[in-house]
């Protein structure tokens, strides 16, 4: 008989009485348990903190080496009792540093996976699957609408376009911590080999990542002065921005612009258009519906719970799968920053 | 249907109108006929098959998915085409390259039951773009930035011609307009609409904003009342007589009293009202006629419908579209009372002289009685030309009436809006509940009839006025403020403000509140304004003109 009284949900978010600790809690406690750097699962303030080192460095570039009192650095695959609870990280493939936790207590094995994906990634560890008794997962792509095609033949997209029209600057908008340096890597897989452009916002955590062995090839932060004093063209080059640069004035001084999205959520065209994208690129980092499915089967969990995202959908696919499921209708997530 | 599919998602993503027209030309260019003429057919919304029905589509998507999965999907894609094409199974061993001809041609000719089985083997042989292509023709509406005029100007650009000769005889040509390509290719004549009862695209005006009334030369222009009816043109031809709507639509079936023969020939341009020239309806009597192909005679004779004529476009053998407006009128006004002298039509009366004090005085009048919508002001010397000419016609509307509405319920919208809170279901006061309002003793969430003393009746529809920022705030309102889900509609805490536009407000059997209010759009979002300060539904019956 499995036992999950032990682990709550709270207003800052999952929470384990028996190891006092909050998973990627929205507000700030005295100990965080964080599966990955993206800024509404990481945020500053806690007392202690407990992550893999690459999210420690992250949190760190991002908020300052203070940003916790206590920090506690749990490489992949390691135990740590925490209170009474067997605590361990396994990579969950979603960006460098993320993790699934494992928790064992009471004769129960809980993963809580945050976010994740199944596809390559040249920038992080793959998702590794661990039996449990309950499995916690996100629903960003929780609808059978979402197939994600293979990032490759998506880059392939963008390189046709750059030879298209070789005059345009091609501003491709990709969140800073993850998806800007996958792009990077994929585009260097595919052949790709010239300086690659980055919005200074970027500029931080690209050098995290290399110093974490990651290679990105020849970067340069985007001169805007030189731009603007017709020193340098920026013509037929990619420029990777954060999407909220994209609108701004930074944006309008690169010569006629043409405007790329990475996300998951450009596969429903009108999304796209929404956000007046004209080449909408379908990678994400997120798993698609059938990576969802697969994964739920292969972990052998007995219950799933379903935290962010579209849960209905996920709860009516696992019960006609015989498997118990429950959203638990944790807030504070954003999926719009895939 | 490859290269349809590759069209249709450039012109989707394209930002600007140039570049559209541009992936059109090239497409014009390129693509063999017929197909590109059946194309352009879908782009103009004149596909020749009876589009399939959505109930149908979403039949076949439930024979091949999970019918919840399904509806959970459309509800957060918003679009039937789009969440078919997404959801499908996929099978590349299937695939086929399927003309949109080959499209067409089998479905003018297959039964309805058919129909269905045809269907689902192309989307088995078809990859995704090319579900979501023809998903998107055959359910019409491609939603893609494109108009009618769009595809002509491609058109004449692609082929270096006048885009006005294209629009003379677009009403005169069929898909896959065998006859233009000939013409434009120089294989054939142009094609003739002389003598024949066909439309001939319509003459528009251009609102009169503030800045331009300043500098506008009053004395050069006629002024008429703006009615409150149906823009319509009747056209008298060899092969009888027949009435157009503002698009072009024939809707001679549904005004028999007024389509029938006419021994003078010609065209003429005007208002179609209810009631009698004596004797003027609204315009929501004249709703109980639009939209019936076929009337009744009962409905007829207790909703009778005349035209108001203003302009005459082609009298006899003689067209005047490149005479000026005055002499046109001196034309129309002799015509009315020989050739046209019949009970169902009359006269557009000229207003005495244009100028900017009677202007401000005409536009008092509208709103008293509700028949008028504003003033048209029109260049004595212009011609008639299709679409909106800069500086020719002008219309000036009344002001609209605004109020301040409660945000009751929120939908989520289609096509660019999908997945947005973008349908909101507004409420005022209903009598009773705003004394007990004003006392203070109410907080935000105060719903329905249970208490009796705090009700909010729906008045009001409204899904545009707002920015994409302020849509993103109201949808980020509507999720955070979620009080009951029903299907896809979402109640909200009743307590955000919104201050609504909207040309006027009738009686209605239908709502509650007793009244509803016509083409409500969005003025400001008080977010600064407490819920129990809004309207009530007198305030509003207050506003009903007749």
């Amino acid at each position: 008989m499995i036992d999950t009284s032990w682990l709550k949900i709270s207003k800052p978010g999952l929470y384990v009485p028996p190891a006092y600790a909050h998973i990627d809690p929205v507000r700030a406690v005295d100990t965080a348990i964080i599966t990955h750097g993206h800024a509404d699962h990481a945020r500053a303030g806690h007392g202690h903190v407990i992550a893999t080192p690459e999210t420690l460095a992250i949190m760190s570039a991002r908020y300052g080496a203070n940003f916790a009192a206590q920090q506690t650095a749990l490489p992949y695959n390691q135990q740590l009792m925490l209170g009474d609870v067997n605590v361990k990280l396994i990579p969950a493939g979603h960006v460098l540093g993320s993790a699934q936790i494992v928790l064992e207590y009471a004769n129960t094995k809980i993963i809580a996976a945050g976010d994740y994906k199944r596809r390559s990634d040249p920038t992080c560890r793959p998702f590794q699957v661990e039996h449990c008794d309950v499995f916690i997962t996100e629903a960003t792509f929780g609808l059978p609408v979402f197939a994600h095609p293979e990032p490759e033949t998506q880059i392939k997209k963008l390189l046709e376009v750059q030879h298209l029209f070789p005059e345009r600057s091609i501003i491709i908008g990709a969140y800073s911590l993850g998806k800007a340096q996958r792009l990077i890597a994929l585009l260097r897989e595919a052949g790709y080999d010239e300086t690659i452009f980055i919005h200074g916002a970027m500029k931080k955590l690209c050098e995290l990542y290399i110093s974490f062995g990651i290679e990105l090839g020849s970067l340069q932060t985007t001169p805007i002065g030189k731009i603007d004093n017709q020193q340098i063209s920026l013509a037929g080059k990619f420029i990777l921005a954060p999407p909220s640069a994209m609108g701004t004035k930074w944006a309008q001084r690169l010569s006629d612009p043409l405007v790329v999205s990475a996300s998951g959520w450009m596969q429903v065209r009108q999304r796209a258009k929404q956000g007046g994208v004209e080449l909408p690129l379908v990678i994400s980092d997120h798993a698609d519906w059938n990576d969802i499915l697969r994964t739920i089967k292969e972990v052998n969990a007995s219950e799933i719970w379903v935290t962010h995202g579209r849960e209905d959908a996920l709860i009516h696919a696992c019960s006609q799968m015989g498997l118990s499921a429950k959203a638990l209708s944790l807030i504070g997530y954003e999926d719009e920053s895939e | 249907m490859r290269v349809f599919a590759n069209l249709l998602q450039s012109l989707l993503y394209a930002p600007q109108r140039l570049v559209k027209q541009a992936y059109l030309v090239e497409f014009i260019r390129n693509t063999p006929d017929p197909d590109r003429g059946y194309a352009l057919s879908a782009l103009t919304g004149e596909l020749p098959i009876q589009g399939v029905k959505a109930g149908l589509i979403r039949q076949i998507a439930y024979e091949r998915c999970d019918s919840v999965l399904f509806d959970l999907s459309y509800d957060f894609v918003g679009d039937l085409a789009e969440t078919v094409a997404l959801i499908w199974p996929q099978n590349d061993n299937l695939y086929a390259e399927i003309s949109v001809s080959e499209i067409i041609t089998k479905l003018k000719t297959v039964s309805r039951i058919d129909a269905r089985i045809v269907l689902k083997q192309w989307l088995d042989q078809m990859p995704e773009a090319q579900r979501w292509a023809l998903l998107k023709l055959l359910t019409g509406g491609l939603r893609v930035g494109v108009s009618a005029r769009m595809v002509r100007l491609a058109l004449a650009q692609a082929y270096q011609t006048d885009v006005n000769d294209i629009e003379q005889i677009w009403p005169l040509i069929e898909p896959p307009y065998a006859e233009l390509f000939n013409w434009l290719e120089g294989s054939a004549d142009k094609p003739d609409a002389a003598g024949r009862a066909v439309f001939r695209p319509m003459m528009l005006a251009h609102p009169l904003l503030e800045p331009e009334i300043e500098r506008l030369d009053f004395t050069s222009f006629q002024a008429e009342w703006k009615w409150d009816g149906a823009r319509i043109q009747l056209v008298s031809g060899t092969d009888g007589v027949r009435l157009f709507s503002r698009s072009g639509d024939d809707i001679s079936s549904t005004f028999p009293e007024i389509a029938k023969p006419l021994s003078w020939k010609g065209v003429i341009d005007g208002e179609l009202l209810a009631g009698t020239p004596d004797q003027l309806g609204s315009f929501q009597q004249l709703q109980l006629r639009l939209n019936r192909k076929k009337p009744s005679s009962k409905l007829m004779s207790e909703n009778p419908v005349f035209v108001r004529v203003y302009d005459i476009l082609i009298d006899g053998d003689s067209d005047l579209r490149d005479n000026s407006l005055e002499h046109r009128r001196a034309l129309l006004e002799a015509q009315m009372k020989s050739g046209l002298n019949v009970a169902y039509l009359d006269l557009s009366e000229i207003l005495a002289e244009a100028s900017f004090a009677n202007l401000q005085i005409w536009r008092e009048q509208c709103r008293a009685g509700g028949l008028i919508e504003g003033v048209m002001l029109k260049h004595k010397t212009s011609s008639y030309q299709a679409g909106r000419i800069k500086g020719s016609w002008y219309k000036w509307k009344r002001a609209p009436l605004t109020a301040d509405l409660v945000i009751l319920y929120a939908q989520r919208g289609h096509g660019r809006r999908s997945s947005f809170f973008s349908d909101f279901t507004l409420g005022a006061w209903a009598e009773d509940s705003k004394t007990d309002n004003k006392t203070g003793t109410q907080t935000g969430t105060k719903t329905g009839t249970k208490t009796g003393t705090a009700t909010l009746l729906p008045v009001a529809k409204a899904y545009s006025g707002f920015s994409d920022d302020e849509l993103k705030m109201l949808d980020k309102f509507v999720r955070e403020h979620i009080v009951q889900k029903f299907g896809p509609v979402r109640e909200v805490e009743k307590t955000l403000v919104v201050e609504i536009a909207f040309d006027s407000v009738q009686r209605s059997k239908r709502h509650k509140s007793g009244i509803a209010t016509r083409f409500p759009r969005f003025k400001a979002i008080r977010w600064d304004k407490p819920a129990n300060e809004a309207n009530s539904v007198s305030d509003l019956i207050a506003m009903i003109d007749i």
